[in-house]
């Protein structure tokens, strides 16, 4: 068994397993670590493919910023897990069953499939990958790349305005309602007899 | 062993299976159903690129970068979903979800 052989086992036993058990743990906490263990085995097994700048690009995002942003809101949330847990074993031979009609659906389909002959020419690989990727990115598929933007765009300023609230009772600055005032409404001049008061 | 297109494709048949599976399991903890469908979408990504090697094209790796894309925004909105969610109702029970009697 070569190498890469026993990489890819490595990676796959690991990444298949974490995913068992984000699905399987009690403690949502446990299943977002376990999750970003599956992320991290699977850029590892997208190196082994050759494909190393979206390995490095499910590192930083996946772990660095879709995991964190699920570890913050588990733990923000002050909800009682063991409760939702608590069907859960009743459920699971419908789990098994409905898991091992669409494996066989997909490893039939795996059976089934074969390639054009001569599609798997390579073409010659004198670039990196990364590099590789940005000629065809850029190019031809930059309108993709525009629209990818645009997909973060909204879900930046959905996640803002869903989770954004104003608390009444907050005293706020406004500089333009500041800005506007002149000295008529500024200052009041009050004409105060002498020996008397306001 | 020459690990192939098919031991990819085969790995990547499970760790959707377990995503599905999540889904059912997990039928009322909405944040592990989030979570499996980070995995089905993972294991879609894993298929594009083990294409993509496979017949040495490159589209199946800007595909799986734009699968990342989405996955990250759905995360995001779902996330802020279920925070806002949280706050009006305090419960994240699935079943509790029935305000509009869909």
């Amino acid at each position: 068994m070569s190498l890469a052989a026993a990489f890819f086992y490595l990676f796959s036993a690991v990444m298949l397993a974490s995913a068992f058990m984000v699905i399987a743990a009690r403690n949502p906490v446990h299943s977002v670590l376990f999750l970003i263990l599956a992320f991290v085995s699977a850029s590892g097994l997208f190196i082994l493919m050759g494909a190393e700048f979206l390995a490095m690009i499910l590192v930083v995002v996946y772990v660095g910023a879709v995991a964190v942003l699920f570890l913050f809101v588990v733990m923000m949330l002050d909800v009682d897990f063991a409760e939702l847990k608590k069907g859960m074993l009743q459920y699971m031979p419908l789990a098994a069953i409905i898991g091992i009609v669409v494996a066989i659906e997909l490893v039939l389909v795996v059976g089934g499939w074969t390639a054009r002959p001569g599609a798997a020419a390579k073409p010659a690989d004198t670039v990196s990958n990364t590099m590789a990727l940005g000629r065809v990115l850029y190019t031809q598929y930059a309108y993709f790349f525009q629209a990818a933007g645009l997909i973060l765009l909204t879900a930046m300023i959905g996640a803002i305005v869903l989770t954004l609230h104003h608390k009444p009772g907050v005293k706020r600055q406004n500089i333009a309602d500041q800005n506007a005032r002149d000295r008529n409404e500024a200052v009041e001049l009050k004409k105060v007899p002498s020996r008397t008061g306001v | 062993m020459e690990i192939g297109l098919t031991h990819y494709l085969i790995v990547a048949a499970i760790l959707f299976t377990i995503g599905i599976a999540g889904i059912i399991l997990n039928h009322k903890n909405i944040i592990v159903i989030l979570m499996s469908v980070e995995l089905i979408l993972l294991a879609v990504n894993v298929n594009f690129v083990a294409f993509s090697t496979h017949l040495g094209d490159l589209v199946g790796q800007v595909f799986s970068l734009l699968i990342l894309t989405v996955a990250a925004a759905e995360a995001a909105i779902g996330l802020a979903i279920l925070v806002t969610y949280f706050r009006n109702r305090g419960s994240i029970d699935v079943d509790d979800i029935n305000m509009m009697k869909g």
